[in-house]
């Protein structure tokens, strides 16, 4: 609680709080939710009416639920890119930063299997899909497939055991985020000018300054999060999930959750050999790729320099990279077809070159603007300006 | 000096203790929704009350329904079980409770009355035992033709749900 | 915040990369999507509620006329006298439920009168039966229809929608479809049992023009309700705004809540605001 901490981090510094109130929020009314649901394929549709309609303030709790899910992943990205532009990845913060791609990956798939159990249309052919992506894998990929869904298609067997792990996931992911807030400990906060602290003045203690912060961003966070739940809750689903699972019936577009769009973009955008790899495995790859490559950021963005405060040319290409990721986000709504399969291929391209050529190369070629000795200098400095 | 200190002190005070009242009052708000899920939902409570018809149970006819998700037995009595049940004296009852408090005023014929021996929850059997009334085979309790309890380990008569007569045919439990 | 700026810049940029391909696409052409028309629902907007003389006319064209093929099997009859409903009274609805009657392996003849906690008796047995009497089209279930159909806005109107609330996009389509049947244009190939109608996805649907005007004598007026044309156009207000209901009965609870809710977190915000400022006083960050 008395945790010396920069006394300059700016309100996107808030997003680490925020994000454990989402995952709390989520455990919550799961926990809830889970005790009125039933994961079988012939009742599941109905017992989420069920819980709409009679539990006593369901739809809110559902709805919160729902929402909750865009929420998190909102905060999460912003909390992504902040450490993005900060360079928050940099040494000596690797196990943090690892720590938190782990929890990303986590997060993903425990939002997945949980738009599966309402067993809607979309929930049975982003179930069908996904798995689908599984066999892909050389040899052992069918077999692979076969056992995650446990069964040759997507069926109770595959509810049953993402209900499961669903509920199971938080907890890990509650973990994680306790050894990611430990790591944090260990070097302390980065800060927007990406200087370390050097003495006491450049820090406050951590409670009351940011607890107090930190409450007053989670309010503020809690107003568009209530605009949702009790205003618009369906706007950030698909109709279609109103729909009851139906094997025999494709839905004419088959869109994921927003916030798994730039992914989904980059699975679909590879639809082409490249020598022995066929276009199916290699979108996995540059999907997985995608993912693991933010393992190595640390290694690969080499700039001593961590704030992208300081550093002109890095800027561009990083707000590029912003743009780009809402590209690869929007082309994952659209079909694959006529011009968004170019734009399509044009993001993900950019999306690897940010991380394999610009971030290597800036690091060689850029000079940083000239840094302030100490946070306390650079607070004055602002305050006298 | 010291007052403006001092004034100082009470604002921020104020200011603490009304954010901390204004959050106390928002975890409530939330607490109770997420407390008040458990109660039973509205399916549940639409069969909270139920009706059902008496017509077609011919005199000295038992029926079994369900309500609530408790068996419950609907016993067409004859006059002999209801005068048996009346000239019982209540020195002789372990739990002493009148006839006619066990049945409505005008309406004598019908015991309604919740299935489970008041021992341990089993269904005892009917025009059965001692008292010809019910019998629990489970351990042994004894039941006269009003339900009250005779002899064996139950403590209590039988228990008479709360009911009202509609129309002479016509009961609605609940 | 010095990078003000550049997130403006970045929200304009990615605005504009967004829109680009979106009016592309208009211009290319592709299928077009017919046009649907917003109604100005009683429910819609943050302080929307359901009508209740609306509901309980929209109720009686989807008893008289949809109940024939389409279930709703989520559609208690407890659920008209529950608050924010069509308003019928506790005894009408036990009434109305007499009625009909439900299936019951318990009674004889397998059925009996329905109660009120008994859900809306679907008029087939099965999906199969439904397909065999249509001519092998399903006639959908009613009970979240209405949430169930969307519609896709183009950019940028999908982008206001979540500052508006706009969640009427399906009601807006059964309203659309129920008053879009058309002769077929020259040429358009239709399928003995198919009828053109405008606003459903390749024009052909299986669903005969369900309602004509004065096809339904509304008992509302004689009850005390206002009095209303008795067209197609008002009986598929009516039954757009019944399916709504039927869709998402505690809508209008939910919103009641939801403004209470938001005033709260205001209020509650603006006081940490000051708790946090009074706080950090003095120090310079």
């Amino acid at each position: 609680m008395d945790f010396p901490t920069p006394k300059n981090l700016n309100y996107f510094w808030t997003f680490g709080a925020i994000l454990v109130m989402c995952l709390g929020i989520q455990i919550i009314t799961g926990i809830v939710l889970a005790m009125h649901y039933t994961p079988n394929i012939a009742m599941a549709f109905d017992s989420v009416e069920h819980i709409r309609r009679d539990v006593n303030g369901g739809r809110i709790i559902q709805a919160v639920h729902a929402v909750g899910a865009s929420m998190f992943f909102a905060a999460l990205y912003i909390h992504i890119f902040r450490g993005l532009y900060f360079g928050s990845y940099k040494a000596p913060r690797e196990i943090l930063w690892i720590l938190g791609v782990i929890i990303f990956i986590l997060t993903m798939a425990t939002a997945f299997m949980g738009y599966i159990l309402p067993w809607g249309q979309m929930s049975f052919w982003g179930a069908t899909v996904i798995t689908n992506i599984f066999s892909a894998v050389p040899i052992v990929g069918e077999s692979l497939q076969v056992l995650l869904r446990g069964g040759f298609a997507v069926g109770n067997p595959t509810l049953n055991r993402f209900f499961s792990l669903h509920y199971l996931l938080p907890f890990i992911i509650a973990a994680v985020v306790a050894l990611h807030i430990w790591a944090l400990h260990v070097p302390g906060n980065n800060n927007p000018i990406g200087v370390e602290v050097k003495s006491k003045r450049d820090t406050v203690p951590f409670h009351p300054y940011y607890t107090m912060k930190d409450m007053f961003a989670m309010v503020v966070f809690l107003i568009p999060f209530a605009w949702f739940v009790f205003f618009a809750p369906d706007i950030l689903g698909h109709p279609d999930n109103y729909i009851q699972a139906n094997s025999q019936v494709t839905p004419e577009h088959i869109v994921p959750e927003w916030y798994l769009l730039p992914f989904y973009t980059i699975l679909r955008a590879i639809d082409f050999n490249v020598l022995f790899i066929d276009s199916k495995l290699g979108g996995v790859i540059a999907m997985a790729g995608s993912m693991l490559l933010l393992v190595v950021l640390p290694w690969l963005d080499r700039s001593p320099v961590r704030s992208g405060n300081f550093r002109p040319l890095f800027r561009w290409f990083y707000w590029l990279f912003v743009i780009n990721f809402i590209g690869l986000t929007y082309l994952g709504a659209q079909p694959a077809e006529g011009i968004y399969t170019l734009l399509a291929k044009i993001c993900v391209a950019y999306y690897f070159i940010y991380f394999l050529v610009i971030l290597p190369l800036l690091s060689r070629i850029e000079t940083p603007k000239p840094l302030p000795t100490s946070i306390s200098e650079s607070v004055l400095k602002k305050a006298h300006a | 000096m010291a007052t403006q200190a001092e004034t100082q002190t009470t604002r921020r005070d104020f200011l603490y203790v009304a954010t901390g009242a204004v959050a106390a009052v928002g975890v409530g708000a939330v607490a109770w929704p997420l407390i008040n899920q458990l109660n039973p939902d509205a399916s549940t409570l639409a069969l909270a009350t139920i009706r059902f018809n008496l017509d077609g149970i011919e005199v000295g006819q038992s029926v079994t329904i369900l309500w609530r998700g408790l068996p419950v037995f609907v016993r067409h009595r004859t006059e002999e079980e209801i005068e048996t049940a009346r000239e019982t004296p209540l020195s002789e009852l372990k739990d002493p409770q009148t006839d006619a408090a066990r049945v409505k005023e005008g309406h004598a014929e019908w015991l309604v009355m919740i299935a489970n021996c008041t021992h341990l929850g089993c269904i005892p059997v009917g025009e059965s035992g001692e008292y010809d009334g019910w019998f629990c085979p489970c351990h042994g309790s004894v039941y006269d033709t009003s339900g009250r309890i005779r002899r064996g380990p139950a403590p209590t008569n039988l228990v008479v749900p709360p009911y009202e007569f509609l129309t002479d045919s016509m009961i609605e439990i609940g | 915040m010095m990078s003000n700026r550049i997130v403006i810049a970045a929200i304009a940029l990615a605005g504009a990369l967004l829109a680009g391909p979106a009016l592309a696409a208009e211009e290319g052409g592709g299928h077009s999507t017919p046009h649907i028309d917003r109604v100005d629902w009683s429910f819609a907007g943050i302080f929307g509620t359901y009508d209740e003389h609306q509901l309980q006319r929209g109720f009686q064209v989807y008893r008289e006329v949809c109940a024939s093929c389409h279930s709703a099997r989520l559609f208690a009859f407890r659920n008209l006298s529950e608050e924010g409903g069509p308003g019928f009274s506790e005894a009408q609805v036990r009434a109305l439920a007499a009625e009909y009657q439900v299936p019951d392996d318990s009674a004889d003849g397998e059925t009996r009168a329905a109660i009120p906690a008994d859900r809306w008796p679907s008029p087939y047995p099965s999906d199969q039966a439904a397909r065999d009497a249509n001519g092998g089209a399903l006639p959908p279930d009613f009970s979240v229809l209405a949430k169930a159909r969307g519609v896709s806005d183009p950019f940028p109107t999908w982008a206001f929608n979540y500052f508006t609330a706009y969640q009427e996009g399906g009601v807006d389509y059964i309203h659309a479809l129920l008053t879009g049947y058309e002769e077929a244009p020259e040429g358009f190939d239709l399928q003995p049992g198919q009828y053109y109608n405008e606003v459903y996805p390749g024009h052909a649907i299986s669903m005969p023009p369900p309602l004509v005007d004065g096809v339904v004598d509304y008992a509302d007026a004689e009850a005390g309700g206002a009095e209303v044309p008795e067209t197609v156009e008002q009986y598929s207000r009516d039954v757009s705004a019944f399916m709504m209901w039927l869709a998402e009965p505690h809508l209008a609870s939910r919103k009641a809540a939801g403004f209470r809710v938001i005033l709260f977190l205001v209020l509650f915000a603006g006081l940490m605001y000051a708790t946090k400022s009074r706080i950090w006083k003095g120090i310079e960050h």
